[in-house]
């Protein structure tokens, strides 16, 4: 099993409740496909630095998964086709930071 | 100039050379409590860009060449997820 940081840019139109379910929704298909999600950050609406899909901000989460490549490609399968989501990114990497990214503890700061 | 004793005495006096050039800048990712090279750390790269959204290079910013190369990877994945710009009007 390796270990990945999957982040993703949600439509700016849809609530952050939604975003949350759709992070459940997530966590859900990563487990049945034998995955784990050994953790769940959301961002918040953030302003993007250039348009995606003309849109100015997005709301951005990330989620950290330990799993088999085949879980990766299926949930990269179904960003493709889901209209909520307008990017993802996913790196392998060596080890999990279990604290909150720097994302997170800038939240009161400035966003931009 | 430094006098030419070879007795090793006079080992400290070797910088006077460049006495009021500038003092050469360490890597500010070595050392104990250097801050880690982070794709989702924006504040950390926006430093090493320029106003245009350039990666400023290393020989301005005194990184070596092998956090060089792991700051340039991080920025442009922080590119990537639109967290920075590719470039600036």
């Amino acid at each position: 099993m390796a270990l990945y940081e999957h982040v993703l840019i949600a439509r700016p139109d849809i609530s952050p409740a939604q975003v949350e379910g759709l992070m459940e929704e997530l966590s859900t298909f990563l487990d049945k496909q034998g995955a784990k999600v050994a953790k769940s950050e959301y961002w918040g609406l953030r302003n993007l630095s250039y348009p995606i899909n003309k849109q100015r901000k997005g709301h951005y989460s990330l989620l950290n998964i330990d799993g088999p490549a085949d879980a990766i490609h299926e949930l990269e399968r179904q960003h493709r086709i889901s209209d909520d989501i307008m990017r993802y990114m996913t790196i392998k990497v060596e080890e999990h930071d279990e604290n909150p990214s720097p994302m997170m503890s800038r939240k009161n700061r400035r966003d931009d | 100039m430094a006098s030419r004793n070879t007795s090793g005495m006079n080992i400290t006096n070797i910088p006077a050379r460049r006495s009021f050039g500038r003092r050469r800048k360490v890597d500010p990712f070595s050392g104990a409590k250097a801050p880690k090279i982070d794709y989702k750390d924006v504040k950390l790269l926006q430093r090493y860009i320029s106003e245009k959204g350039k990666i400023v290079p290393s020989r301005i910013t005194a990184v070596n060449f092998k956090n060089q190369r792991k700051l340039a990877k991080a920025i442009k994945r922080a590119r990537m997820l639109a967290l920075l710009p590719f470039t600036v009007k």
